[in-house]
């Protein structure tokens, strides 16, 4: 079967150890990696990589210059899949993605065990499939639970 | 050696507080992760071998070679634990305390409570009794069955 291009994307900290922790998921597929912070690739041995500027919802030049960087690579790499665990940039991730035809995952934090991120209902409109890893929180909102991390 | 971690996020007193006290009945040196404001705080902790942060490569080192890891609840430390096959002992951070935004790390440790080299203080007074214990179980590197339950899922949707 033909590998599928998968992007994964997830801002530097707790966000992209969880990315890292379920990578098997889509590991044997033809995947690049986006994060925030330079080295942090290398360190978990994930190639090809990019690293994108970092941006949250208080900062608009950051999130300009975030879209402006993703939109190069969604329109060099193609993805068929994006796939996410947040924060603000994942959520970018997916709509831009989404935009150039792919099908798109959000995995919410393991860490919202009381309700769905701020980033998480605002990647609703543009998840295919969107997961949160606590049953109760699911359940709540509307996601669909299928598992967590821990 | 025990490393002890409080994460790069928010510094978390009540555990080094309990963990310097506990430090004199130890056999073995305990090196700790404190995330405290500034170096000379580390000063409050005469019985620890302190720093407020590590670059990653050290952070990794440490934690890699220690006997067993003592931490907030953090989701990091418990994911780095099953990286490195570390035996855990938790204390989580209460939204009550002022430690956290919220209980998540509660909800956290009730979660992982259940997995193999996994332990919870729920209270400080818990920690020594966990720590002193000859018989705290050895972790394992295999994954949980929420773990795996979660992968499948991601992968039945990539390959459709």
């Amino acid at each position: 079967m033909k590998r599928k291009k998968i992007l994964a994307i997830a801002s530097g900290g707790g966000h992209w150890q969880q990315l890292m922790s379920m990578r098997q998921a889509f590991d044997d597929q033809d995947v690049l990696f986006v994060t925030t912070l330079a080295g942090l690739p290398e360190q978990y041995d994930a190639h090809p990589s990019r690293i994108v500027p970092d941006c949250n919802r208080n900062e608009k030049i950051a999130m300009v210059r975030n879209g402006i960087a993703m939109v190069g690579v969604m329109l060099r790499f193609r993805p068929q899949v994006v796939i996410s665990t947040g924060a603000l940039p994942g959520v970018i991730a997916l709509a831009l993605g989404r935009a150039v035809g792919a099908r798109t995952i959000w995995v919410d934090s393991v860490a919202n065990s009381e309700e769905m991120s701020m980033s998480g209902k605002l990647a609703r409109r543009f998840a295919h499939l969107w997961l949160s890893q606590w049953e109760h929180v699911a359940s709540t909102c509307g996601a669909e639970y299928a598992g967590s991390v821990l | 050696m025990i490393f002890v971690t409080v994460g790069t996020q928010l510094p978390f007193p009540r555990l080094l507080d309990a963990m310097n006290a506990l430090a004199p009945e130890l056999t073995e040196p305990v090196v700790a992760q404190t995330c405290a404001a500034r170096e000379a705080d580390n000063a409050a902790w005469p019985a620890l071998e302190a720093r407020s942060h590590m670059p990653p490569d050290l952070f990794d080192a440490r934690f890699s070679e220690a006997r067993l890891i003592v931490a907030h609840a953090g989701i990091g430390t418990i994911l780095s634990a099953r990286r490195w096959g570390k035996s855990l002992v938790l204390l989580p951070r209460r939204h009550a305390l002022g430690e956290h935004r919220n209980d998540h790390q509660i909800a956290t440790a009730r979660q992982v409570e259940v997995l193999e080299g996994v332990h919870v203080a729920w209270q400080v007074s818990d920690l020594p009794g966990l720590i002193l214990g000859t018989d705290l179980q050895v972790s394992s590197q295999r994954e949980s069955a929420e773990h795996d339950r979660l992968v499948a899922r991601l992968r039945q949707f990539i390959l459709s």
